[in-house]
């Protein structure tokens, strides 16, 4: 019983390490690539196509010669940037959504536990379509439309959490001293319910990187000549029998991103509070 | 239970109606001019004269709004733009490889998930459910559709067991036709066998911890009656929500596989309509997708209560 005991505890501190450190490289590489990459992403240069790992390009070449490894940070770059931008859109509207519905109660907890579930009833990807098909394609658009996916996952998840605590006596006798509805959200209901949304936040992070490599593959996300790894995977397609690297690499750093942000969100939930579950929203 | 059922049709049809509001909302009105949405800046004053009256763009918003969803209340659904055919059938033609596509894939995510979920159960700590488990964390975290150009590349291209792309057509034998959809439905499945999997091994764990569980092995149960007879039948329920709700995201979330794969779907036909900014085809064609989801999440609630008669209370 002890060695099992032992070997939860190792894989479980393995993989929030794991998740922790994939996490931080691809972070690394963006930031890095706001200063410097090893070569010009968009830099073309026909007589270096479809080259092999080098010295001078790390992960080889393109189609047009234009170096992989930038390309990849860059992409990195926008991997994080809509993950921040759509997680924080439903972070900031879902989780205020979901405070006011636990502590009012009544029909406006009845309202906003119905409005998420008609927004539920829009896929990620087919928002994502409703939005592109009036706005036109682009990475704004995309992020919004992840970002309106992640609204209702948010205030479901605030809610349900939220209501847990006041059902707590500190919270209720809170009110008996005349304490108003919003300081004891300020100052019980959100300090308590931050690790969820913590945890929440990682994942719904992987699955904004994916949702944004779905609708870029397709061509309504992050336009060309801005990199992308779902870009850089549909340009892959019409190459990679002649050079199958092009198909693999932009995969292989969807995969570790979203690895690291899945194990770093489990990890995190085992070590915050081993009775947390969240859900998990494709 | 005729009060709850009573109360989740109407549900049912709120939600409908309000999703319904949405989509015509965002394809209709915020455009302005969806006429000249469709045909872009450059088009003919004539054609464009003439696709307004098609869409009856003069009348109010509201009018027009009641006849579309008075019109496919009475199974009238629009004539498409750009395929000049009614929309209800370019989506039964379409449902011929979406549909047989998102049950292969479905089955094969029941087969390959409940199986290793229950042995990763059953067999918590050791080295299979950490196998288990670390399947379940690669499957979550490949893109569906990195892993169907993969396929390709591996299946297709080197070693030339299936179609790269296409669909042959049911007419080519439903052989072939079937062959043309199983790279499609292993990269589908993939993700929803992993999350499936993991549901599964959850569910099973809590059961097991169940009195009821305990009881049956204290009155002398075999450990695979135990197992089958009790503790699956119990841990179904959890099982068969997550089935249901990944049975909705399988028929929207095809759009990618099948933009991957060349096929003839209901996917192509969304991702199509966008492109060519077929407006009429698009708010039914998502007007449907919903309607799939929001069913499938009635027909669930209903199953709950079914089995539990709790859960009439609670909602």
């Amino acid at each position: 019983m002890i060695r099992t005991a032992d070997i939860t505890c190792l894989r479980r501190h393995l993989g929030l390490l794991v998740g922790a450190v994939l996490t931080g490289l691809v972070i690394l590489a963006a930031l890095v690539s706001l200063f410097w990459t090893p070569h010009a992403f968009d830099a073309v240069s026909i007589s270096q196509r479809l080259q092999g790992p080098s010295g001078t390009h790390w992960f080889g070449t393109d189609h047009f010669g234009r170096d992989i490894a930038s390309r990849l940070m860059i992409g990195a770059r926008n991997s994080i940037m809509v993950g921040v931008v759509a997680v924080g859109i439903g972070l900031v509207a879902g989780v205020a959504l979901g405070l006011l519905a636990a502590a009012r109660g009544g029909w406006v907890d009845d309202l906003v536990a119905r409005g998420a579930d008609i927004v539920f009833a829009f896929p990620a990807v087919v928002s994502a379509i409703l939005i592109t098909a009036v706005f036109g394609p682009g990475a704004v658009n995309a992020i919004i439309a992840i970002g309106i996916f992640n609204v209702p996952v948010f205030a479901r998840v605030a809610r349900g959490a939220a209501r847990q605590v006041w059902n707590q006596e500190y919270a209720r006798s809170g009110l008996a001293i005349g304490k108003s509805s919003a300081a004891i959200t300020r100052d019980h209901v959100l300090p308590n319910i931050a690790p969820v949304l913590i945890v929440q936040a990682t994942i719904q992070f992987a699955v904004a990187i994916l949702a944004e490599a779905a609708l870029a593959y397709l061509g309504l996300g992050t336009q060309p000549p801005s990199p992308s790894w779902g870009r850089m995977l549909f340009d892959a397609q019409t190459f990679m029998a002649l050079d199958p690297k092009l198909a693999i690499l932009p995969g292989l750093a969807i995969f570790l991103a979203v690895l690291g942000l899945n194990l770093l969100g489990d990890g995190l939930r085992d070590t915050l509070d081993p009775r947390l579950r969240t859900e998990r929203m494709g | 239970m005729l009060t709850f059922l009573a109360r989740r049709v109407l549900l049912l049809l709120a939600t409908l109606l309000v999703a319904s509001f949405a989509i015509f909302v965002v394809l209709e009105v915020l455009p302005g001019d969806a006429a000249l949405l469709m045909l872009g800046i450059e088009a003919q004053p004539d054609t464009l004269a003439a696709l307004r009256d098609q869409m009856g763009l003069d009348r109010p918003a509201l009018s027009r709004y009641l006849a579309w969803v008075g019109g496919l209340a009475a199974g009238e659904t629009g004539v498409s733009y750009t395929y000049g055919v009614p929309v209800s059938q370019l989506i039964s033609e379409r449902m011929s490889v979406t549909l047989p596509l998102a049950l292969m894939a479905l089955v094969l995510s029941v087969v390959i998930a409940i199986p290793i979920g229950m042995l990763a159960a059953t067999r918590r700590g050791t080295v299979r459910d950490y196998g288990v488990m670390g399947f379940s964390q690669i499957g979550m975290a490949v893109p569906n559709f990195w892993f169907a150009i993969l396929s390709i590349l591996f299946f297709a291209v080197l070693l030339g067991w299936f179609p790269a792309s296409g669909f042959p057509g049911w007419e080519a034998g439903v052989r072939k036709a079937l062959w043309a959809l199983v790279l499609p439905a292993i990269s589908l499945a993939l993700p929803e066998a992993a999350i499936l999997a993991r549901v599964t091994r959850t569910a099973v764990l809590d059961t097991l911890e169940a009195d009821y569980v305990r009881m049956a092995r204290a009155k002398g149960l075999g450990p695979r009656r135990v197992l089958w007879s009790h503790v699956l039948r119990n841990a179904l329920v959890p099982i068969t929500t997550i089935i249901g709700l990944q049975f909705a995201f399988l028929l929207a979330g095809s759009i990618v596989v099948e933009a991957v794969f060349a096929l003839p779907g209901l996917g192509r036909l969304t991702f199509q309509a966008v492109s060519k900014r077929d407006l009429i085809v698009l708010r039914d064609v998502i007007l449907l997708l919903v309607t799939l989801v929001v069913i499938v999440n009635f027909l669930v609630d209903i199953a709950y209560a079914v089995i539990d008669p709790r859960a009439r209370y609670a909602a």
